[in-house]
This record gives C-alpha cells, sequence and structure tokens, in this order.
C-alpha cells in the first residue's frame, strides 16, 4: 500500500513538473549590463531563439543599380505618378525590387493589369503607389525614428503580400443580453500583451488615437493628477506589446527604478517615443484613408484596414533586419514625389491670431501641430495666465478629402492636440472645452490648407 | 536515528477517536458524530478527521463565500461563452474586474462592475462571520484569541485594497479585480502607477515582516526537529517543564549566535512577524494615491536612497522640446 502510494507520489510529481517546465525556454539566457552597476539595467536574452531569429533577418541583395541617364520613366510610360522622375532603367529596377520585396511568387500580376500595366483597376497597384509615398515620408521626415537607415517595404513585407504582423481593430466581445461574463476588453491570452491580461487592444488608443500614455505622477505628493489603474493596465500593454516587438526588456529604454524619469531613461526611449508618433501618423493618414480601397476579405472583424504597430517593421528584433542599411541603395525612396505628397509638403498658412482667437493649420490628414503653428496660442496662453476666469473653447475642422467618419475623427484628434498643448502650458484642463461644429460640411472646402484647421477661442 | 529523519510523520497511532472536550452550554452540537481517519492526511498531520463544528457563523459564512464565489465562477465561465473547455484552458487569465473608472463609488450596471461589487460585499461579509467564528471558537474552548487577531491582520490588508482605500480614493475602479492573473498585474499596474512600491517604506517593512517570517519559521521549525529525538516536539510541555530537548535547542543557539528565544518567546517573535507583514502592507497601499502620489520621487525628496549617476548622458522628453506634441 505505502510502496503503491509512493509510486503514485513519484509519478504525479514527475509528470507536474515536465507540464510546468514544458512552456519555458531553455537555460541558460545570457545577461548584457548597460546601465549603471547594481541598477538591473541588463537586457536578458535566450541566444538559442536570437539565433532562430537571424535568417529572419536578413535582407535580401539589391538590385544592381540602374543607370540614371536616358528618358524619364513618365515621359515613357504611362500614369507614373509617384516614380516618374526615374529614368526608365531605374524606374525598371525598382518595380523588379518591389516584385521581390512584396509578390514574389506573383510578380508583376499581383499589381498590374498585365494587358495594360498603366491601368489602376487593380486595388493592389493603387495601395502600392500609396506605400511608395508612405516609405518616402518614413525615410525623409521620420528620421528621429529610423535614422539614416531607413526602410524600404522589405521592412514589413519580408516577402509577404501583407507584411507578418499587422492589426485590426479587435472584435467587441459578444455580450448578448450585457448582464454577465463582461471581458472588460482583457483577461485573454493574448500575444499582442505578451500573454498577460492587461487590455488586448493597446493599439487602438495609442497607435490610433492619441490617448494619454503617460499615467506615472509627476509629484511626489497628490496634486490632482489622476490615472486610474484601469488606465495604467492599457499602458502596460502597450508597453508590452513594444518589449515583444523589439525582444528586449522595459530596461532597454527605462530605467525600472522610475519608469517615468526621462533623465535615467537610455538613449532608446528617445527613438521610441517619436516611433510612437510615427506608427500613428501612419496610420492616420496612409493606411486609414486606404480602408475604401480594399475589399471585404483584406480588413478586420469591424471593417477596418489592416494598420502597423511596432512588431509590423520589428517582428522581434531590436532594429528591423538588425540596422541592415537597405534604403541607402533606393535614392528614390528618400524624398517624397507624386501627387498627394506635392499638395502636402505645400507650407501652411500662418497661424491666424486675434487678441481673443487663434486658428492653427493642420498638414493633410495629421493631427500634429507643427511648431511654426503652435506659436500662435502663445498669446492665448498669456492672457488665460493673467486672467484665471477665462476659458478657451476648442473646435477641431477638417477637409473634404476622405470618409466623414474618418475626417471627425481627425478633427477631434487635431481638437485634443491643442488642448493637449494648452494643458502642457499650465492651463488646467476644466477652463478646456471641446465644442463640435456646429456644420462640419459647411466648412469643408476641397483640399483646401485653410479647412484643416483647429479654432481657439477664449472669453 | 534515520527515522527521525523523515518529510512525513513516521508513525501513525490509531485508536478511538478523541473527541474534545464537553461544549459549554448555548453551543449546538458538532457536526459529524463519528470522527474517522485519513491515512494520507495523517502523514502531513493528525490522521483524525473531524468533528468538525459549523455552527450558525460559520453556516453563514460558507453561504456566502459559495455565494460570492459562484458570482466570480459564473461571470468567468459566462464570459467564455460558457464553454467548459475553454473556462479550463483560460482559467488563470479570466477574472471578474471591479467597475469602469467613470463610475466613480455610485453603483455601476451589473455587467460593467456590479457584479464585482455584489460578489466582493458576500465575501467580505464570509470572511468577517469566519473572523467571528474564530473568536467565538477559541472562546468556546477556553483559549486565547491569538488566532482570530492574526486573521485579522490579514483582513485589513483586504479591506484596504477592496474596500477602505477605493472609498478614500473616490472610485471603486481603484480596487483589485478577482482573478488569478489578473490580481497580479493589477498589483504590477498599482507599482507602475504610484512610482514603484519598491521605494513604499511600509511596503519595505511588509517585506522584513515577510521574509522575517519565513526565517523564523525556519529557524523554529528545524530547531523542533532536530531536537524530536529528544522529545522536543512537545515543546508546549517544556515551556513549564524544561527538559534536555529544550535544553539542547537553547544551547545550540547560545553556541552559535550567543542568545536564543525561549520556546515560549519563539512563538511570540513569529506572531508579531507574521501580523506585521500584512498590518505594514495594508498601511502602505492605504497612503498610495491618497497621501503619496509618486514614492520614487517621495524617497529622493526625504534622502530614502541616492541618485545613480546619469550614465546615459542627456536624455530629454522629447514632449517638452518639440512644443505642441504631447504624448
Amino acid at each position: 500500500m505505502n510502496r503503491l502510494l509512493t509510486r503514485a507520489f513519484a509519478a504525479v510529481a514527475t509528470l507536474s513538473a515536465v507540464a510546468l517546465l514544458a512552456g519555458c525556454e531553455r537555460p541558460p539566457p545570457d545577461s548584457v549590463q548597460h546601465g549603471y552597476r547594481g541598477t538591473g539595467m541588463v537586457q536578458v536574452y535566450n541566444p538559442r531563439i536570437v539565433e532562430a531569429q537571424v535568417p529572419l533577418n536578413q535582407p535580401p541583395v539589391a538590385q544592381p543599380a540602374a543607370s540614371d541617364d536616358g528618358p524619364k520613366a513618365r515621359d515613357v510610360f504611362k500614369n507614373v505618378q509617384v516614380l516618374g522622375d526615374l529614368s526608365v532603367g531605374a524606374f525598371t529596377r525598382h518595380m523588379v525590387s518591389i516584385s521581390q520585396w512584396v509578390a514574389p511568387n506573383e510578380q508583376c500580376a499581383y499589381c498590374h493589369n498585365l494587358e495594360n500595366l498603366a491601368d489602376d483597376s487593380k486595388y493592389t497597384k493603387v495601395v502600392a503607389r500609396r506605400m511608395i509615398q508612405m516609405t518616402q515620408k518614413i525615410n525623409a521626415e521620420w528620421k528621429p525614428h529610423v535614422a539614416e537607415t531607413g526602410v524600404t517595404c522589405w521592412t514589413c513585407h519580408r516577402g509577404n503580400n501583407i507584411p507578418a504582423n499587422v492589426w485590426f481593430k479587435a472584435e467587441p466581445q459578444d455580450k448578448r443580453a450585457d448582464f454577465i461574463g463582461n471581458r472588460n476588453g482583457q483577461n485573454a491570452p493574448d500575444d499582442a500583451v505578451g500573454l498577460a491580461t492587461l487590455p488586448y487592444d493597446p493599439f487602438t488608443p495609442y497607435l490610433q488615437n492619441t490617448s494619454e500614455i503617460r499615467v506615472g505622477s509627476t509629484t511626489a505628493l497628490p496634486t490632482g493628477h489622476r490615472a486610474s489603474i484601469q488606465h495604467t493596465e492599457q499602458t502596460y500593454g502597450l508597453m508590452m506589446h513594444m518589449s515583444k516587438s523589439l525582444g528586449v526588456n522595459c530596461t532597454y529604454c527605462h530605467n525600472t527604478r522610475s519608469f517615468g524619469d526621462w533623465d535615467q531613461s537610455s538613449g532608446q526611449r528617445t527613438t521610441a517615443w517619436h516611433g510612437i508618433r510615427m506608427v500613428r501618423d501612419l496610420n492616420l493618414a496612409y493606411l486609414g484613408p486606404l480602408t475604401d480601397l480594399f475589399p471585404a476579405a483584406r480588413k478586420g472583424p469591424t471593417g477596418d484596414v489592416a494598420k502597423v504597430s511596432c512588431s509590423t517593421c520589428h517582428q522581434g528584433a531590436y532594429k528591423p533586419v538588425y540596422g541592415a542599411a537597405m534604403a541607402k541603395d533606393f535614392p528614390e525612396l528618400q524624398k517624397l514625389t507624386g501627387v498627394v505628397a506635392k499638395t502636402g509638403a505645400a507650407p501652411l498658412p500662418a497661424p491666424l491670431v486675434e487678441p481673443r482667437r487663434s486658428v492653427l493649420y493642420f498638414e493633410v490628414g495629421s493631427a500634429v501641430l507643427q511648431d511654426a503653428q503652435a506659436k500662435g496660442l502663445a498669446d492665448l496662453i498669456v492672457a488665460m495666465d493673467k486672467a484665471p476666469a477665462l476659458k478657451a473653447t476648442i473646435s477641431g475642422y477638417h477637409s473634404a478629402a476622405g470618409t466623414l467618419a474618418q475626417n471627425q475623427e481627425l478633427a477631434k484628434q487635431r481638437a485634443f492636440t491643442v488642448r493637449d498643448s494648452l494643458m502642457a502650458a499650465g492651463i488646467a484642463e476644466a477652463r478646456v472645452t471641446l465644442a463640435k461644429p456646429q456644420q462640419t460640411s459647411a466648412n469643408v472646402a476641397g483640399e483646401d490648407p485653410t479647412s484643416r484647421r483647429v479654432e481657439v477661442t477664449i472669453k | 536515528m534515520i527515522e527521525y529523519q523523515n518529510l512525513f510523520t513516521s508513525v501513525q497511532v490509531v485508536g478511538p477517536a478523541e473527541r474534545g472536550v464537553p461544549l459549554p452550554p448555548g453551543n449546538s452540537p458538532r457536526t459529524g458524530q463519528s470522527p474517522w481517519v485519513s491515512h494520507l492526511l495523517g502523514r502531513i498531520g493528525c490522521a483524525q478527521i473531524g468533528p468538525v463544528y459549523l455552527g450558525p457563523l460559520g453556516l453563514m459564512s460558507l453561504f456566502f463565500g459559495t455565494f460570492a464565489f459562484n458570482i466570480i465562477g459564473f461571470n468567468m465561465l459566462a464570459s467564455v461563452n460558457w464553454d467548459p473547455v475553454q473556462f479550463v484552458r483560460q482559467l488563470f487569465w479570466l477574472s471578474l474586474d471591479p467597475p469602469s473608472p467613470a463610475y466613480g463609488l455610485s453603483l455601476p450596471p451589473l455587467n460593467d462592475g456590479g457584479w464585482w461589487l455584489i460578489a466582493g460585499f458576500f465575501l467580505t461579509l464570509s470572511v468577517l462571520l469566519w473572523w467571528a467564528r474564530m473568536y467565538t471558537r477559541a472562546r468556546a474552548l477556553g483559549l486565547g484569541t491569538h488566532v482570530a487577531w492574526a486573521f485579522a491582520a490579514a483582513i485589513w490588508l483586504f479591506l484596504v485594497l477592496g474596500f477602505i482605500r477605493p472609498v478614500l480614493m473616490g472610485s471603486w475602479s481603484e480596487a483589485v479585480p478577482f482573478g488569478i492573473f489578473s490580481h497580479l498585474d493589477w498589483t504590477a499596474a498599482f507599482s507602475l502607477r504610484y512610482g514603484n512600491l519598491f521605494y513604499n517604506p511600509f511596503h519595505a517593512l511588509s517585506i522584513a515582516f515577510l521574509y522575517g517570517s519565513t526565517l523564523l519559521f525556519a529557524m523554529h521549525g528545524a530547531t523542533i526537529l532536530a531536537v524530536t529525538r529528544f522529545g522536543g516536539e512537545r515543546e508546549i510541555e517544556q515551556i513549564v517543564d524544561r527538559g534536555t530537548a529544550s535544553e539542547r535547542a537553547a544551547l545550540f543557539w547560545r553556541w552559535t549566535m550567543g542568545f536564543n528565544a525561549t520556546t515560549e518567546s519563539i512563538h511570540r517573535w513569529a506572531w508579531w512577524f507574521a501580523v506585521l507583514c500584512p498590518l505594514c502592507g495594508g498601511i502602505g497601499i492605504l497612503l498610495s494615491g491618497t497621501v503619496v502620489d509618486n514614492w520614487y520621487l517621495w524617497s529622493m525628496k526625504h534622502g530614502v536612497v541616492p541618485p545613480y549617476p546619469h550614465v546615459f548622458g542627456t536624455v530629454v522628453d522629447p514632449s517638452t522640446v518639440l512644443q505642441g506634441v504631447k504624448p
């Protein structure tokens, strides 16, 4: 009896140990110190996992460079809207490269009607054109994130039609009668947040909308800063996503003794900060407006377009493709060209400044307040500082291009940006009111820069 | 002497059931008239199971506790569309969360924290009734009420987390969710939000008492096991009639560290360490957000810890550099 019990116990103990260890990585991991001694600022990684990633992060061989001489592509081919300045040779080289990067199996036919290559009837061609412009934008204007390394189509696509890591808005839980069983948008083992119980859509609030990421207080004692634990979990989810996407620990960017403190953070945190804004910009200005082009099968469960996150490029590596400088071989991807980009590149009008009213202008599809525009707030801030009774009313507007729903969201985000700027300048949130314009259709007139604006009035 | 080096009770004496002392007047009879013997449980404790005493307090506590347990369980089951397989697979992730922050202290809809509030209420009721049962059962046997007060220390922490602090903060959403992983993630998020609990002195005290408890328990357990060959496990007898086991144990500690606890005082030490662990922890939680908003900044301000050199050079918050752009 006793022997039987002992054996049964031993068997159960062995089985449990095996089951417990089944999910573990094989030790030992390596750790590399990169901060001050004794502060735990180390990178921990498993060399076996890194080794498995190496083949996935090799750049493809670049097509041999083509001569810049000879006739321009736009003069020889029809309907070349973005890369028309290239020589025919360089243009052809670019097309061959794209098919290698994005459609190695389907080749030209993935985007082109082979009967008439200039035909725009395939949505993939229209999307690809916009994606070339997006790549140009990243390389030209998001250097704080991509530096001189830059990106090409390969950075995300890696030979896939659709990059392996894109995100859609999560399908809301079917709560039926909404009586019992609310999942609260979290509490499910989801890869996006490293299998934690954190909210499993960290993307929509932070990589599309501009929800506040910072939750920690900046003062020792309570001074009215309110960020709930649930908000903290939302931010925590985004950070888990970034950590997983880059294959790094929290300590890659943060000194974990004080997560929010910039003084003690590594320089990578600045790069990441710009990365979040870059991804947000790409989702709002480039991917969101393409929604109507895509067939339903390529859209998410709620009908939204595939969007980018940190893992779209990084794919588990601290630098995509381990920082291989692919883009330098493709100078045509380094500057903005093409029809839409030209309008966007036109300088914005100077902000309109009146004693009690300011009008600030925005780029196409962007909710980012540029420096020159932010100066238009200075007088209002001074006035509000002097007279605490003054309250500000903010209204966001948009232009006519794009769908109404997206534009209204954009107008709202623009208003939020301006509100945040006022709050950053020390104006209490209670003194700022957001007012939706009475008639958004009445203040739009095509892609007129003066319609992409936020009006601030104080009284 | 190898028979004393055993993980499990090596000798099990089986005889007529021990029924304990007669109950004082006003007590209902114990539940289960015939105690039985379990060999397996006898290996880790006393082999005799029962008699159990439930009484009205125990019955009510079990009733309300089961009620709360079921509310939590059925919410989890409903959250996986009543699929028992998914319920088991995802059990560690499933959770019943407190209301959204927007509701403050008002009554939320059932499916947005209402169930949490009801489950929390009945769980608290159940725990308090169980405490009363601990207290009255100890009195009925003529014992001291040490167990009840130690339990009260744990209840203090439980109430701070789920009731007192949320009320002071004006929001039920501050409380802990009912779930296995979710309450752990809550803990991490809490520390992140309030500037690292590591710098909370009451958290530090709580940890000191927690580790101190384990140290004392290990020292005491090892000492008693080491002198069982001289009858040392009858330690209460040795308080009044110090035998050779006690004398050897005491001398061992005087030899090795110059000082020894007595057979009685070691239990007093252990009790206080164990009780102070949740007491201090509760104070630390209670002060977070109500009195101190960022423990790291607080402890820097008061010189609790030294600043470290900035080895990464000057890293500036980009949102202050790019005017008009905020995170």
